[in-house]
């Protein structure tokens, strides 16, 4: 049995050396605390929906999220908008309809507008796509245990600016303790209270930077709750299960199987 | 179908004979499910039961995930995207079907350990063992294609990467990287084709199970000891035996469940876990990942492509012998598949006549080095390809050939085995004890 276990155990960390090594990052990433993280975690809506401000108001000027579909702002388990709320923040947008050969405000079945900036990553499965620092040494233990993943990459970004600058063949970077490599060519995209939220939180460049992180789990992953609620369903009957077919099976070996007589 | 002893499906109404005697379905089911099964098999006897159910999970999901998804380069990865955002229940199939691809090779490494350990391999189940070994190199064939569908970034510079190695092949490799490709680079083309192979070849998987099981329900299933079940008469052998209904069937569906428990707690609760961040970025030819790392299920074959080097003297002596014509590259694509070669060739090289490790002294320790250097092996094909890595890398590609062309020959000859229970009732009884008999 205990060989078993250490086999299982290097099993384990072998596995998750696999996706470690991608990381490959230098910067530090901070370890923020996250409603959604953990098993049980959810998103909070009025986090979200101050991470859309912030999105709106700041990011979506460069950066696009052309996956996402605006209706799906009304989703449970999302910003949870309703319905009206979700319209109206769909019409701010203009896309462009073939039909038409003309330009018109988007729908709620449009998708929010690729980024306006080509240098400017498409921000929609960022936090699931920077979420490959496996520390501590690749084994991944720090995104299992402590739930690290893409949005503190995002948080850290946002706020590991030194104000540091300095200028490369006729690009400016700017010093980010978070970014591998420690330069990055993004200027810093938020000051302190940048964006006015309605709820009254604290708009400090933390906790901005937090919204618009949980904002973007969001985005990468719209159907976490579903997921998470799926998978708590399906182990708690499995469990069930098992218990079952483990009686079930003792009893049918009972009578192959006579007493221990040692 | 079975060489053990037992009894046979016997129709009794009209109905059932009328068909018996047109097609004998009935009766190929029976035996099949009623097969006498050595009643001493362990844990380890569990994962037939779990690849079977893996198979089926890949192919009911995968089909239904075609339903959703475009073989195009320029449409793939957003129609992934449709999947996990518009179809109803989409995130959850394809996070079975992601994860359901690593539940199955953990579940097949753990088979072959297991008939590596017990001497399942040997006479007379060396076609099983054969079948199987054509199984795995299937599964990773499938693997391989599906992780490119998604056209993710290490879809596109995984699948650049491993059809790169044949074209290393002398005089014929680039030829053949050509074809596989379907032109001269990673494109649309190899994307259909991938798409293509990796809908046919599970087919193929399947009914190569079908004969899998069929060899083996053939010579019977081997068990913990090693030691044959008796055949002198159907008495004899329901000594060592029990059919497989119920008594496996309902052992085997306890254990699924448990580890399906296991495996839906991944789903559920970190279903990204055991994959690769960049493959959430879209493949861009011009965009070269820091590191391209395969899946954690080929690793240790990964670390035995690149362990060898140019300035390893076995790579130098081969070069110079073949007057240049294998090449680094080209012994490190020949070591890999060397390494699956030596496995399957497992029955012939193994020279000992006793069947299982558990009555083999030196044997046993040899084994559990492999197992763990197969692990250190999946570690260092993770790592990057620099220092100290690299000698490790080739001390433990260096150990696993040793094991099967050294230590294995060697081993039957110079070990003295333990003394083996003379039948599986003895052995289950000192277990158990006899059925029936109180307890003190």
């Amino acid at each position: 049995m205990l060989k078993k276990l250490a086999i299982s155990a290097t099993a384990a960390l072998a596995l998750s050396a696999g996706a470690a090594s991608a990381a490959g990052s230098d910067g530090h990433v901070e370890d923020f605390k996250f409603s959604f993280e953990g098993p049980f975690g959810a998103f909070d809506q009025n986090q979200l929906q101050r991470g859309l401000k912030v999105y709106t108001e700041v990011c979506s000027a460069c950066h696009g999220l052309q996956y996402v579909p605006l209706r799906t702002l009304a989703d449970e388990g999302g910003p949870s908008f309703t319905e009206d709320q979700m319209r109206a923040y769909a019409e701010r947008y203009e896309v462009y309809d073939a039909e038409l050969d003309d330009y018109r405000p988007a729908k709620p079945t449009d998708h929010f507008p690729e980024s306006g900036d080509p240098n400017a990553p498409d921000l929609s499965l960022m936090a699931k796509a920077r979420a490959g620092f496996h520390g501590p040494y690749g084994t991944g233990l720090n995104q299992l245990f402590k739930g690290m993943g893409g949005a503190e990459y995002i948080a850290s970004i946002l706020t590991g600016y030194t104000g540091e600058e300095k200028e490369e063949a006729g690009t400016l970077f700017y010093e980010n303790t978070a970014f591998p490599g420690g330069w990055i060519a993004m200027a810093p995209p938020l000051y302190e209270e940048a964006v006015e939220y309605d709820d009254g939180h604290s708009n400090s460049i933390h906790h901005m930077a937090q919204d618009v992180s949980a904002f973007l789990m969001w985005t990468a992953e719209p159907k976490m709750m579903a997921r998470k609620q799926a998978g708590f369903v399906a182990v708690l009957f499995l469990v069930v299960l098992s218990v079952l077919l483990y009686l079930t099976n003792k009893r049918i070996w009972a009578p192959v199987k006579g007493k221990k007589t040692h | 179908m079975s060489g053990i002893p037992h009894d046979h499906y016997e129709p009794q109404t009209g109905g059932e004979k009328w068909l018996h005697s047109r097609l004998p379905i009935v009766g190929l089911l029976y035996d099949t499910i009623m097969i006498p099964t050595p009643k001493n098999l362990n844990w380890m006897w569990i994962w037939g039961i779990v690849l079977t159910f893996c198979l089926a999970l890949q192919i009911i999901t995968g089909i239904v995930l075609v339903m959703h998804y475009t073989p195009h380069v320029d449409m793939a990865f957003a129609s992934i995207e449709h999947i996990m955002r518009n179809v109803n229940g989409g995130h959850m199939l394809r996070y079975l079907h992601m994860n359901g691809a690593s539940l199955f090779f953990v579940a097949v490494y753990l088979h072959i350990f297991r008939g590596l350990y017990y001497g399942s391999y040997k006479a007379p189940r060396e076609v099983t063992w054969i079948i199987g070994m054509l199984i795995y190199l299937m599964m990773m064939g499938t693997a391989f294609m599906g992780y490119v569908l998604p056209w993710g970034q290490m879809s596109f510079w995984g699948a650049t990467v491993i059809t790169g190695l044949f074209g290393a092949i002398p005089f014929i490799g680039e030829p053949i990287q050509t074809w596989l490709l379907g032109g001269p680079a990673v494109d649309n083309a190899t994307l259909n084709r991938f798409f293509s192979l990796h809908y046919l070849l599970p087919f193929v998987i399947a009914a190569l199970v079908a004969v899998h099981i069929w060899a083996f329900h053939t010579t019977g299933n081997n068990n913990p000891t090693g030691v044959e079940v008796r055949r002198g008469s159907k008495e004899e052998a329901e000594k060592d035996t029990v059919p497989f209904w119920p008594y496996f069937v309902i052992k085997d569906l306890f254990a699924l469940a448990v580890i399906l428990a296991v495996f839906f707690a991944i789903v559920g609760f970190m279903p990204n876990y055991l994959g690769h961040p960049d493959n959430y970025i879209e493949a861009n030819p011009l965009v070269t990942p820091a590191h391209i790392v395969p899946e954690w299920y080929f690793l240790p074959f990964y670390a035995i492509l690149r362990a060898f080097t140019s300035d390893v003297w076995i790579v130098m002596f081969a070069s110079w012998i073949t007057g240049g014509i294998i090449d680094a590259k080209f012994f490190g694509v020949l070591a890999m598949f060397g390494a699956i070669a030596v496995m399957a060739l497992a029955p012939w090289l193994d020279t000992s006549r006793v069947r299982s490790g558990r009555y083999r002294p030196m044997f046993k320790w040899w084994f559990w080095l492999l197992a763990l250097d197969f692990m250190v092996l999946m570690w260092l094909g993770a790592m990057p390809a620099e220092e100290p890595y690299a000698t490790f890398s080739l001390i433990a590609s260096a150990y696993w050939f040793a094991y099967f062309l050294v230590i294995l020959p060697l081993l039957g000859v110079i070990e003295k085995p333990q003394e083996q229970p003379a039948t599986i009732e003895e052995d289950f009884n000192a277990h158990y004890g006899k059925a029936g008999t109180p307890a003190e």
